[in-house]
């Protein structure tokens, strides 16, 4: 099975973590729904060619948060807990936010600075789209 | 818990300029370990041991059940083995290579064996000569993995490799290892590619296990951490300090032992923490070399 996970070497963050981006975010654009079977650690790992301990830890963290469960025996699956697609989207969206004020800081901007350019941020993409 | 693939216990070789102390490992079904040294660490020594190549002056080796060098006929049944000196007949083709090892091996799985002719992009007609360094590689690779042993011993696999043969032969031992009951120890002086494929990664150096691990547990625990140091503190001591430089107010340490708790004792000794830095499996072996010679001699 085809996972559409791709592992980069060069990325500073450690496989592990990149694994569990790769999966979060397919769960939350929809690509992989609630129920959905999750290749199982050794095949991802042979696919990958990645260590096995190493795709065990991200799916032990992502059962972890309840992103995965795992069945003795029977395999992982994309927890069927409701409304995790949008949890999931939120919680990328924080991410990506905490690390937008991070800069924020580093630049020395002011909150209500950093609120414009969020605002105009969003105007931009409203004219780009139909 | 079942019985280790491998298990050595307080193995000792002595040769005229070479020795191994002590030499502890366990290796479980179902894991791949990457035995990294330095050129003269014993690599080789270790692996030759394990085949009951040569026999230990003191200590237990078993392989797959087998005490060693004892049982060797009945654990090598099971083992598939792949070592840089390896000879194979120049003359001979690969085809008559295979048919040879077949004919030694009652597990030889030639539908497997054709595959990885396949994959490899190898020719059964060529004769050994003919081939280049990757592919006699990848030849003596398909020999090993067409008996489908349980245990694959692999003594420096990718060096001399272009990427193009190192990725197809580690896409064929991470392949092989679906299967939960096998297990690989290999050995290798790029970091790169034990960093990548271990599950369980042993650093040797001048005849001792320096340190041994699982690779989640090497890279989550060595960090480099820069600190601003106060003019009253000249050294500052924090938990599993490997290294440390001091250049003015501005220090490096090295930790072996990093988690939250860190930040606290920085705290605590009135360090400020510019940078926590990942190292790679490289950087965390060269410094735990290093650091294990400084002992050494004092």
């Amino acid at each position: 099975m085809h996972s559409g996970l791709l592992i980069s070497q060069a990325d500073p963050k450690p496989m592990y973590l990149q694994i569990m981006e790769q999966i979060r975010h397919r769960i939350a654009i929809g690509d992989w729904r609630p129920g959905y079977e999750l290749p199982s650690i050794r095949a991802l790992a042979a696919t990958l060619q990645i260590s096995v301990i190493t795709v065990k830890r991200a799916y032990l963290e992502l059962e972890r948060d309840g992103v995965i469960v795992t069945r003795q025996g029977k395999g992982s699956f994309v927890a069927e807990s409701a409304g995790l697609s949008t949890r999931l989207h939120h919680e990328e969206l924080d991410a990506h936010l905490s690390a937008a004020a991070g800069i924020g800081r580093v630049l020395g901007l002011a909150p209500d600075e950093l609120e414009k350019r969020l605002r105009h941020a969003v105007r931009q993409r409203g004219e780009k789209k139909p | 818990m079942t019985e280790p693939v491998i298990e050595l216990v307080n193995v000792e070789k002595a040769y005229r300029y070479f020795r191994l102390f002590g030499v502890h490992l366990r290796l479980e079904a179902g894991q791949i370990m990457g035995l990294v040294g330095p050129n003269g660490a014993g690599k080789s020594t270790t692996i030759r041991i394990l085949m009951g190549m040569i026999s230990q002056d003191s200590g237990e080796v078993r392989v797959l059940g087998r005490s060693m060098p004892r049982e060797q006929a009945a654990a090598k049944r099971d083992i598939g083995f792949v070592s840089e000196d390896m000879r194979l007949y120049g003359a001979a083709t690969l085809a008559w290579h295979m048919r040879f090892v077949a004919s030694i091996y009652p597990d030889w799985d030639a539908k497997y064996a054709d595959l990885l002719v396949r994959r490899f992009n190898l020719h059964p007609d060529q004769t050994i000569k003919a081939l280049s360094h990757g592919e006699r590689v990848k030849a003596t690779l398909l020999l090993a993995l067409a008996h489908r042993p349980r245990l694959l011993l692999l003594d420096e696999p990718t060096t001399g490799l272009d990427p193009v043969a190192r990725h197809e032969v580690l896409a064929e031992l991470m392949d092989a290892l679906r299967d939960e009951h096998r297990a690989i120890l290999f050995s290798s002086h790029n970091t790169h590619d034990v960093e990548q494929i271990s599950d369980v990664i042993t650093f040797l150096d001048r005849g001792r296990v320096i340190d041994s691990s699982d690779k989640e547990t090497f890279l989550d625990r060595w960090r480099r951490v820069h600190l601003d140091v106060p003019p009253t503190i000249s050294t500052p001591v924090l938990p599993g300090t490997v290294a440390t430089t001091v250049s003015g107010r501005v220090a490096v340490i090295t930790t072996r032992a990093y988690s939250p708790d860190f930040h606290a004792a920085c705290d605590g000794a009135g360090l400020t923490i510019r940078d926590v830095q990942r190292m790679t499996l490289e950087e965390i072996f060269v410094a735990n070399v290093m650091s294990n010679r400084r002992e050494t001699l004092s």
